[in-house]
């Protein structure tokens, strides 16, 4: 197979002050005509930053210092500005992550596409119409016509990125670079729009150059595979060769750290329920006198039970109304109805001072690692906050916060500093810490290792499982993402449109799904077909250990 | 309609903060020293108490205060504004007499800044960092630091005293009996003065918000697709970056009526210009509360209304807010 | 320091330091140099500045000190801006942070009556406080805050509005805080530093909005107030130009001043706008 791009020797570098001074150094990269190459690796890999330096798209004061792109007998990195213009969007096509965003909100659909015909060839306005009609049909977006006269914020995420897909594939390009065109999706979107690339990919024989951080997704997509670390390549080579023999540590620790979407062996859990959960509602209402009314059945009628030292697992797609039962549980929220029974006390019954009394027994993991601790308090302090508020004296609370440092696996000395001092993974066990100083029966973790990248994602969910036998906890797990789920829960409870559809043992729901939408949960997870390989990949068997 | 209707829940929600005006200012009233009655007997230079009582009667001050406060809404519903002591009419005449020179030099200010403000803000938005952006900047911060009444007078000295050009004040060359164009050319040049001095200020704000909105927008994922599609820079700028800059402009306009009809007072103050703000000033100086009051009264609605006109334009330019259930 | 650090680098911002350090400066040597009442009758009216030595700025038509009453106006001018900026944060924290915070009914009301000042036009109202209440200069102070905390409160509105819902306020509520504590201890400071920097524009407005009314006699007569100066200097315009020029600059210095310094602490605060 011919190449069609080639990236040789390339080094990015970025602005003084960053952490590192390259982005990327002498990448060596080819892609080859009617193949999906993904590239793979972690936060600050650079596998975005190769994208944007082919299209010379690279935010601003990073730039290409040295090296080639090659496309087409030219070198990209040397072409005047409006050779440039006229190979993007019509040679080599470009997918962006967030479908959100990624279109002009004030603009149709349709005049969006059209643009790519009205900014590269002179056809007439009447064929522009029709080849954007064709364009979104072949993408399969429902209803062609209303889709081109609509505004972006009139469709959902899915049908948002296949207007981009679209828009990128209009004038057939030879090329096409996805940057993580998925991860902002629901994990059914998500396999559709893989599909679609796929389809359309076969059908044109055009490259794709597709920038992933899962390996799942790669191993749904990819011919080939290059694997990146800290702006470097370190092991490349066919799919199948990189997802089953890796050579390169790296390539294997971060395979291991996938965790397989079959769940462990059952462990033996109490028959008593730590917390129950009996007919809880919640309904938004948003407006008021002069504007319209909304009213969104957040969570209906929802009944779950969570047995003592167990994890319960509720998974779902966004809008299912998982959050917002977690929260409801806390107490952040109040529920319409329903009672949530810990021991004999029903904490949806309680106010004011009895209630934070009482829901001192229940604290919550959050997920974002940046959002969840207060930039201006010292770390020591936030995990101190809970006991000092709760009658403990301070010097008592700090010198527990010390404890629970070293409990969660970081360093005591490092209570005096600021959040913004620690790693993405480490806040996340700050959070922890600040949970656990209340000593609490129940922790509700809300996608607590969904913003992390999956080397410390593992590293996190073998902590939680760790300390769950260590102190007896019972954990509510919210996660959207099923192979996680199956490596951390005992039971699982799937819900879809507020209501729990399906729920049992994770070993049998996995295993033998009996609700439709259970199923097509299952089926849309991406590398469902690929066990990593077994050989000693140390991180999940922690997992499964301290399991 | 569907804007329309949107436009309309606008104007009702505007009630409660007109209500609340109407009541604020009744009460402010209250806590003047010395009610109509005084005022009107120190006008006449005093009188005996039974006419006093008489006259608290026929005013109703004898009422009670909620009694009164029911009755003067009523009166407004109507636009019964009271009479006007130093004019000798009723107060809504005096204020339709002035209201077009307010509404000619608003619109003209209005429209000056917002045009001036948004190219100067989209050249320095387009040169950031280099020296038309450091120049536009500085001249911006400059405008907003210039006192307006002070610009005013120095240019009456510099374009009307020193060099002759443009008339010092006023609002048409007095017992010229000009019509056509002439009286067009005539009334513009009485206006340049003004409207710059009024101007000035929101020039400033205009051009600031202007370059802000073009630099945040350029960094959204729109931009970049814009720009991965092949657009040229310019073709990014007008048709992707310029109609979302432009919405905070947009907003800007109706937060910034009220503080320009109060610019007004000082500017018309300062050029001798027969309006509404001038009339404000006058009305204070002469402890006139009555004209004092109905001139806020309809400030507040022609406020209101700027604001509803901007709300229809603001959904007409984005699509999200119209298209919302 | 970082930070002090990070606000010379800008040089614009360095400027408004140094102006404001010289206002500053006229403000507190104003006693020493001159002593006398700055609106007592010095010498022949209308002297040019620089035309006598003992009157460097000149006199006005009424035979006062220009000078005088530069070094004495900025000691009003600071006074009525940094108190009448304190008085309008004050209110505009306090009702944006109940009304961001509770929401409901209470935003409900606090905006409705938020809603009311901004359609209110603020110098109007401004002249409606003055004829009820006198032109005393503590009145003004007072009325110039009351009309200038609608932006302060709809701007801290916003942030607790923002903040509220963030995972670590919310972590706060899991851990039994109280309202009060998550108002003041988790929100109020991360809310605060885009007020703190907004108060400059209020300060900036606070100073005009006291020399208009100055300019239009409305001001407390017995204070030296350059707005005052200028109103004074219109009836001799035509010729003695000097006497409204002078006081133009002075404010227009000292707004300046408090611009650039604003704008300063706005570009250190959020560093990754520096760069644009």
């Amino acid at each position: 197979m011919s190449t069609v791009l080639s990236i040789q020797d390339l080094s990015v570098a970025l602005p003084p002050g960053a952490d590192r001074s390259h982005a990327l150094r002498h990448l060596n990269l080819d892609l080859r005509a009617n193949e999906i190459l993904c590239v793979v690796g972690e936060s600050g890999s650079g596998k975005s930053m190769s994208a944007g330096a082919i299209l010379g798209l690279l935010p601003e004061r990073v730039r290409a210092e040295s090296g080639r792109i090659e496309f087409d007998g030219r070198n990209l990195l040397e072409l005047a500005p409006a050779e440039l213009r006229a190979i993007r969007g019509a040679r080599i096509g470009m997918i962006f992550q967030e479908p959100m965003t990624a279109l002009n909100p004030l603009r149709t659909i349709g005049d969006q596409i059209g643009e790519m015909f009205r900014a590269h060839t002179r056809l007439s306005r009447r064929e522009i119409e029709q080849r954007v009609l064709a364009l979104l049909a072949d993408v399969h977006i429902p209803d062609p016509p209303a889709a081109a006269r609509a505004y972006p914020h009139q469709l959902s995420g899915g049908q948002r990125q296949r207007a981009m897909i679209a828009m990128a594939l209009a004038l057939e390009p030879g090329v096409l670079i996805a940057d993580e065109p998925t991860t902002a999706l629901d994990v059914t979107t998500q396999a559709q729009i893989l599909k679609l690339i796929r389809e359309l990919q076969e059908r044109r024989g055009t490259a794709v150059l597709f920038i992933t951080h899962d390996f799942g997704v790669v191993a749904e997509i990819a011919d080939r595979v290059a694997v990146m670390q800290h702006g470097v390549l370190v092991e490349h080579g066919a799919a199948a060769q990189i997802l089953h023999a890796p050579r390169h540590p790296y390539t294997r620790a971060l395979i291991a750290a996938v965790p397989p979407l079959t769940p462990p062996p059952e462990r033996a859990v109490s028959a008593a329920a730590a917390l129950r959960v009996e007919g809880v509602s919640k309904t938004y209402r948003s407006g008021g006198l002069f504007t319209g009314r909304r009213v969104v059945h957040a969570v209906r009628e929802t009944t779950l039970e969570l047995p003592q030292g167990g994890t319960l697992g509720i998974v779902g797609e966004s809008g299912s109304g998982k959050s917002t039962l977690a929260r409801c549980i806390v107490r952040l929220l109040e529920p319409d109805g329903g009672a949530i029974r810990l021991g004999d006390i029903d904490l949806a019954g309680l106010r004011g001072r009895a209630l934070r009394e009482h829901s001192r027994h229940i604290q919550m993991v959050f997920q974002d690692p940046y959002g969840s601790l207060n930039p201006r308090k010292r770390v020591g302090d936030l995990v101190a906050q809970g006991p000092i508020v709760h009658g403990v004296p301070r010097r008592e609370a700090l010198r527990r916060a010390r404890e629970l440092f070293e409990l969660v696996g970081l360093d005591p000395e490092a209570t005096g500093r600021f959040p913004h001092e620690f790693s993405g993974g480490q806040r996340q066990r700050i959070g922890l810490a600040r949970a656990l100083a209340l000593q609490p029966r129940v922790l509700v973790a809300d996608e607590p290792v969904s913003a992390l990248d999956v080397s410390v994602q593992a590293q996190v969910l073998a902590l939680l499982a760790d300390l769950r036998t260590r102190l007896g906890l019972s954990l509510l797990f919210i996660t959207h993402d099923l192979r996680v789920a199956a490596q951390i829960c005992d039971r699982i409870a799937v819900m879809k449109n507020g209501q729990v559809v399906e729920h049992g043992p994770a070993a049998q729901v996995f295993a033998d799904p009996q609700h439709p939408y259970t199923r097509d949960l299952l089926a849309a997870v991406p590398g469902r077909h690929w066990n990593p390989p077994g050989e000693a990949l140390a991180e999940r068997s922690v997992v499964r250990d301290a399991a | 309609m569907r804007l329309l209707t949107l436009a309309g829940r606008r104007l009702l929600a505007a009630l409660p903060a007109l209500l609340i005006i109407l009541a604020g200012l009744f009460l402010l009233l209250q806590l003047a020293p010395g009610d109509t009655v005084d005022a009107l007997v120190a006008q006449v230079g005093g009188g005996d108490p039974t006419m006093i009582e008489e006259l608290r009667r026929h005013y109703a001050l004898d009422q009670s205060t909620s009694a009164r406060l029911a009755d003067y809404l009523w009166r407004l519903v109507h636009l019964d504004l009271g009479h006007s002591a130093i004019y000798g009419k009723p107060v809504i005449d005096v204020i339709v007499e002035r209201l077009p020179a307010t509404l000619l030099l608003m619109g003209s200010a209005l429209s000056f800044a917002f045009a001036a403000g948004m190219v100067l803000g989209i050249l320095a938005a387009r040169r950031v960092n280099r020296w038309p952006d450091t120049l536009i900047s500085t001249l911006g911060l400059v405008f907003y630091a210039t006192p307006s009444f002070w610009f005013g007078l120095m240019g009456m000295f510099f374009f009307a005293v020193y060099l002759g050009w443009l008339p010092a004040g006023g609002f048409g060359t007095i017992g010229g009996g000009l019509q056509g164009w002439a009286l067009f050319v005539d009334t513009l040049r009485h206006l340049v003065l003004p409207t710059l001095t009024l101007a000035l200020i929101f020039l400033a704000i205009y051009l600031r918000i202007m370059r802000a909105s073009m630099l945040e927008v350029s960094t959204l994922d729109f931009v970049r697709t814009a720009r991965a599609k092949g657009l040229a820079e310019g073709a990014v700028v007008v048709r992707h970056v310029l109609r979302n800059a432009l919405l905070p402009m947009v907003t800007l306009i109706g937060l910034q009526a009220g503080t320009m009809l109060g610019g007004s007072v000082v500017v018309e103050s300062v050029f001798a210009l027969p309006g509404l703000g001038r009339l404000a000033y006058e009305s204070v100086m002469q402890r006139d509360l009555n004209t004092l009051l109905g001139v806020v009264f309809v400030s507040a609605l022609l406020v209101i209304f700027i604001n509803f006109v901007v709300d229809l334009l603001y959904a007409k330019l984005d699509p999200r807010i119209s298209g919302e259930h | 320091m970082q930070f002090i650090r990070d606000y010379l680098r800008n040089p614009a911002a360095a400027i408004g330091l140094l102006l404001l350090a010289a206002v500053l400066a006229l403000a507190a040597t104003a006693g020493l140099l001159f002593p006398d009442d700055p609106l007592g009758l010095a010498g022949r009216p209308l002297q040019w500045p620089f035309a006598n030595a003992a009157f460097w700025l000149g006199t006005d038509h009424s035979g006062r000190d220009i000078a005088a009453q530069i070094f004495h106006g900025a000691r009003v001018s600071l006074v009525i801006g940094f108190v009448a900026t304190l008085i309008a944060i004050l209110i505009g924290i306090v009702v944006g942070a109940l009304s961001g915070y509770y929401g409901g009914v209470v935003d409900d009301v606090l905006m409705r009556i938020t809603e009311a000042f901004q359609i209110l036009p603020n110098f109007l109202l401004l002249l409606v406080l003055v004829a009820v209440f006198g032109s005393e200069l503590n009145t003004i102070i007072v009325a110039i805050g009351v009309v200038s905390w609608p932006p302060a409160a709809r701007l801290t509105r916003a942030e607790f509005l923002s903040l509220r819902n963030r995972e670590f306020v919310q972590a706060g509520r899991t851990l039994g805080l109280g309202d009060l504590r998550l108002i003041f201890g988790e929100i109020l400071p991360n809310a605060l530093p885009p007020v703190v920097v907004y108060a400059s524009v209020i300060m900036a407005v606070a100073i005009l909005l006291e020399s208009a009314l100055a300019f239009l006699n409305l001001s407390d007569p017995n204070v030296p107030s350059w707005g005052n100066l200028i109103g004074g200097g219109r009836s001799v315009l035509r010729d003695q130009w000097y006497v409204s020029a002078i006081p133009g600059v002075a404010i227009l210095l000292t707004v300046l001043a408090v611009s650039l310094v604003g704008q300063g602490l706005n570009d250190a605060l959020n560093p990754r706008l520096r760069n644009r």
